[in-house]
C-alpha cells in the first residue's frame, strides 16, 4: 500500500494523490483522519451529540481518550477537543457529545449547525484518562456536566466486556432536563449490569435526583459505603475538580484519584490577561512574557528565527502555536487554536503560550 | 530630489496615505469568510480537472486534435497552478483558512522552483524592497539591464537574446534565482555558498521532469515522444505566459525605481507609496485576471500581498481613487501595450546611456497641492 502511494505521488507531484482524490470523496486520505457524520441527536437543549464514521487512518481508542475534532465556519478550520463518549470497540464509530458554551464558536456551530452527511477533521486518539488493565476490582466514576463523555465511555466500555467488579457513577447535572443520556444509564444500571450503581445529582433542584448537594466526602459514603477503596476516574467543570482533590487529600488517597480536565483558554484572552510564560518547544526553553511580540521575545531569549519583513506581509516567520492563545497586533484576532501558524512578528502572547520554535 | 518630494508629498501626506490603504486593508480582512475559500477551492479543482483531463487526453494522442486539446488542458493546469493557486497561496493569502491544502508554508507548486526558496525570494526580498537598485533582484534578476539606474556594460548587448533564452526556461530561470549566477561569475559568492541552494533546485526540478518526461510518457507507452513533446509544450507554454505577465509587473515605461537612501528607515506611508509607483496594471477580462493570477493588478498586490487576489479587481477603483487624489501616476494598460513597452525597454536599454526621465509625471493632485503649499 504505502509503495503504491509513493508510486502514485510521483506522478501526482508536487500535490500528491490526496488532493486529487479528497475532491470527489472528501473522507479520502491516505494519512489525514477525517469522518463523515452519520447521525446527529439534540438530547438536551444546549447539547448535540454526533456519530461520525472514521476514515481508515482512525487507529480506534481507549475509553477516556479524546480526539481533535476540526470543522470549517465560514471558510476557517476551528479545532477542538472533544472525549468519545461510545464503547471502546474494534469498529470506526465515535460518538461525540458536545455542550454549548456562551460564546464558543465551535460548539454553538455543531448545537445549531451539524447535520448528517457532514465531513469533518479528526485527529488520532489522544490522552492518558484511561482505565488500567486488568481493571480495578471497585471502580467510582464520577462526572459534572458535559464532562459525562469520557467517563460514560469507561462505563459502557466495561459493560460490553462483561467486567464483574462493583462501578459506581455519579453524574453532576443543573437540573434533570440538562442531563444527556440518563434514560440510557438508568437501563444499563437496571438490565445489563448488577454490579452497576448510578447516582444522579441535579445541584439546581434538590429532591429530583438520587441525591441532593455539592460533592463531599458524606455524599460519596452515601453513594459508595466502600469509595475510598475505589479507584476514581473524574471529569467535570473546576469546582468540582477542586472539590474532589480537596477531599482525596484529606483522606490521604489522592493516588487513587485520576482526572480529565478540560479548559477554556480562549476565556482567558477575552478577560485580558497578559501575563504569562512563553515556552520555546523545540528549544525547550522557556521566559516570562514581556508582552512584546513573540518575534521580539524570541530574539531576546536568544534564539534567532526566521523572519523577514517584521510586518506581517511575508510570512516568513511564521510558527505553529502548539497550546496557548496569542493575539494579532494589526487585526486584534485572538487564536487559540492549537496546530495554526501564527506570524511571530505581529502576534503577541495572551497568558502562557507554547510555539513550536 | 526624492521620488516622494517630486510627486510633492511630505511624510505627513505620505501617513495620510498610509492611513487610508491601511483602512482598505483592514476592512479587507475582516470580511474575509466562506466566499474567498469557495472561489479557492473552485479554481483548484477546475486546476485538478484540468490537470487529469490532459493527462488522460494523451493516452489517445496519436489522434492530432486530442494532442493538442490535451497539451492545452495540461498547460492552462500549469498556468493556473502556478499563478492563481499557488503564487497566491504561498503568500499566505489563505493562512487564515487554517486549511494545511491551503497553507503557504507547506504548498508547492507544479514548476521547477522549490517553494521554500521562492517564500523567501519573493515574499520577503522582492516584496520588502519593490523596484530598490541593488537590493531587489527582481529588478533585472540579475543578467538583465532592466533599469536607467543599473550601469550599461557590454553584457548589457545580450539584452534582448537573455530575455528571450529567459521567457523559454523561465521556471528554471526561477529555480536559479536564488544561486545568484551573476554574484557566482563575479566570485562575491563561493560555489559552497550557493550549492545548498542549487542542490534543493536540482532535486525540486529532477522530480518536475521525472513525471513530465519519463513517467507520464512511459504510461502511455508507444506514445512516449508524443506525450513528452506535448508535456515540453505544456511547460513552455507556461513559462512564455508567466514570463509575459511577470515581465509587466514592474517594467513597462512608466515605472519607478527607487534609491537605497530614499528608501531607509521609511514610513509605511511611503512603502505604500514604493509599492504603487513601481508596478503596473494589466487591463482585461475577468478570465484573463485569473490566468494572470490577478497579477494583472499587480498595484493592489504590492500594496496588500497577502490579501486573496481575486478581492484586488473590486479594491482597484478605490485604489485608483486614491492615486489621483494624491496626483499619482496609476499605471494601468492592455497587454499588448504594457508587453510592447517591457519588450521596447530590453531593447532600448541593451544600449548605453541612460534617459533622464523615463518615469511618469505628477498629476494635476500633486501640482495643485503644491500651489497651496506655496501660497
Amino acid at each position: 500500500m504505502r509503495r503504491t502511494v509513493q508510486a502514485i505521488d510521483a506522478v501526482a507531484t508536487p500535490h500528491g494523490i490526496d488532493r486529487y482524490v479528497e475532491l470527489v470523496a472528501p473522507t479520502w486520505s491516505t494519512t489525514e483522519v477525517r469522518g463523515r457524520v452519520t447521525h446527529v441527536e439534540r438530547q438536551t437543549r444546549d447539547t448535540v451529540t454526533l456519530t461520525i464514521a472514521a476514515n481508515r487512518n482512525w487507529t480506534g481508542f481507549e475509553a477516556g481518550q479524546y480526539t481533535n475534532l476540526t470543522v470549517e465556519i465560514d471558510g476557517v478550520r476551528h479545532t477542538r477537543c472533544y472525549s468519545m463518549a461510545n464503547s471502546a470497540g474494534p469498529n470506526r464509530t465515535i460518538e461525540l457529545t458536545i455542550k454549548a458554551h456562551p460564546h464558543g464558536v465551535v460548539s454553538n456551530h455543531l448545537r445549531d449547525e451539524a447535520v448528517t452527511g457532514m465531513v469533518v477533521g479528526l485527529s488520532r486518539a489522544q490522552g492518558s484518562f484511561t482505565l488500567p488493565s486488568p481493571r480495578p476490582a471497585r471502580l467510582l466514576l464520577v462526572s459534572g456536566g458535559s464532562g459525562i463523555t469520557p467517563v460514560l465511555s469507561m462505563l459502557r466500555t466495561l459493560c460490553d466486556e462483561g467486567h464483574a467488579g462493583q462501578v459506581t457513577f455519579i453524574h453532576y447535572a443543573r437540573t434533570a432536563a440538562d442531563m444527556a443520556y440518563r434514560a440510557e444509564l438508568k437501563t444499563l444500571e437496571t438490565l445489563e449490569h448488577p454490579n452497576l450503581r448510578v447516582i444522579n445529582v441535579f445541584t439546581d433542584a434538590p429532591g429530583t435526583g438520587d441525591l441532593d448537594g455539592f460533592v463531599d466526602a458524606a455524599q460519596l459514603s452515601r453513594a459508595d459505603p466502600e469509595w475510598q477503596h475505589a479507584e476514581t476516574y473524574l471529569c467535570g467543570p473546576a469546582p468540582l475538580m477542586e472539590a474532589m482533590h480537596r477531599i482525596y487529600a484529606e483522606h490521604g488517597i489522592g493516588a487513587q484519584l485520576h482526572t480529565e480536565a478540560f479548559t477554556l483558554p480562549q476565556f482567558l484572552a477575552e478577560a485580558g490577561l497578559v501575563g504569562g510564560a512563553v515556552r520555546w518547544g523545540a528549544s525547550e526553553r522557556t521566559v516570562a512574557s514581556d508582552g512584546r511580540t513573540l518575534l521580539d521575545q524570541a530574539e531576546a531569549s536568544g534564539l534567532r528565527p526566521e523572519f523577514g519583513c517584521r510586518m506581517g506581509i511575508c510570512h516568513t516567520c511564521t510558527r505553529t502555536l502548539s497550546c496557548g492563545t496569542v493575539r494579532d497586533i494589526v487585526t486584534g484576532d485572538i487564536t487559540s487554536d492549537a496546530g495554526t501558524g501564527v506570524r511571530l512578528c505581529v502576534s503577541v502572547p495572551v497568558g502562557d503560550v507554547e510555539i513550536d520554535l | 530630489m526624492t521620488t516622494a518630494q517630486r510627486f510633492g508629498l511630505t511624510p505627513a501626506d505620505l501617513d495620510a496615505l498610509g492611513e487610508e490603504l491601511d483602512a482598505i486593508r483592514a476592512e479587507v480582512l475582516a470580511d474575509l469568510g466562506e466566499r474567498d475559500v469557495e472561489y479557492m477551492r473552485r479554481v483548484i479543482r477546475t486546476q485538478r480537472g484540468l490537470a487529469v483531463a490532459g493527462r488522460a487526453l494523451l493516452f489517445a494522442g496519436f489522434l492530432p486534435p486530442v494532442w493538442v486539446a490535451g497539451t492545452a488542458s495540461l498547460a492552462l493546469a500549469k498556468i493556473l497552478d502556478n499563478m492563481e493557486i499557488g503564487h497566491n497561496v504561498m503568500h499566505g493569502q489563505y493562512d487564515w483558512t487554517r486549511d494545511p491544502a491551503l497553507s503557504s508554508k507547506t504548498f508547492d507548486w507544479d514548476t521547477a522552483c522549490p517553494a521554500d526558496q521562492w517564500r523567501h525570494s519573493h515574499n520577503y526580498l522582492h516584496h520588502t524592497f519593490t523596484n530598490i537598485v541593488g537590493k531587489d533582484r527582481d529588478v533585472g534578476y540579475g543578467i538583465l539591464r532592466m533599469s536607467d539606474e543599473q550601469r550599461w556594460t557590454p553584457v548589457a548587448l545580450a539584452n534582448p537574446l537573455f530575455a528571450t533564452l529567459l521567457a523559454l526556461m523561465f521556471e528554471h530561470g526561477v529555480m536559479l534565482h536564488d544561486v545568484e549566477v551573476e554574484r557566482l561569475v563575479s566570485g562575491e559568492k563561493s560555489w559552497d555558498e550557493a550549492w545548498p541552494t542549487l542542490r534543493d533546485g536540482l532535486q525540486k526540478s529532477g522530480k518536475q521532469g521525472l513525471k513530465d518526461y519519463v513517467l507520464w510518457p512511459l504510461l502511455t507507452g508507444p506514445l512516449f515522444l508524443s506525450t513528452m513533446a506535448a508535456n515540453a509544450t505544456a511547460n513552455v507554454t507556461r513559462n512564455l505566459w508567466t514570463f509575459t505577465i511577470i515581465f509587466c509587473g514592474h517594467f513597462p515605461e512608466g515605472t519607478h525605481v527607487f534609491t537605497v537612501e530614499e528608501s531607509e528607515g521609511e514610513s509605511r506611508g511611503h512603502w505604500y507609496l514604493r509599492q504603487m509607483l513601481g508596478s503596473a496594471n494589466i487591463s482585461g477580462s475577468p478570465t484573463f485576471h485569473v490566468l494572470t493570477g490577478n497579477l494583472s493588478h499587480q498595484i493592489e498586490h504590492h500594496l496588500f500581498p497577502d490579501i486573496p487576489a481575486h478581492r484586488y479587481a473590486e479594491i482597484a477603483p478605490r485604489v485608483r481613487e486614491i492615486c489621483e487624489r494624491y496626483g499619482l501616476p496609476y499605471n494601468s494598460g492592455g497587454l499588448t501595450k504594457q508587453f510592447g513597452s517591457v519588450v521596447a525597454k530590453i531593447c532600448r536599454l541593451a544600449l548605453p546611456g541612460r534617459r533622464s526621465s523615463a518615469t511618469s509625471e505628477p498629476g494635476p493632485a500633486a501640482a495643485t497641492r503644491q500651489q497651496a503649499r506655496a501660497a
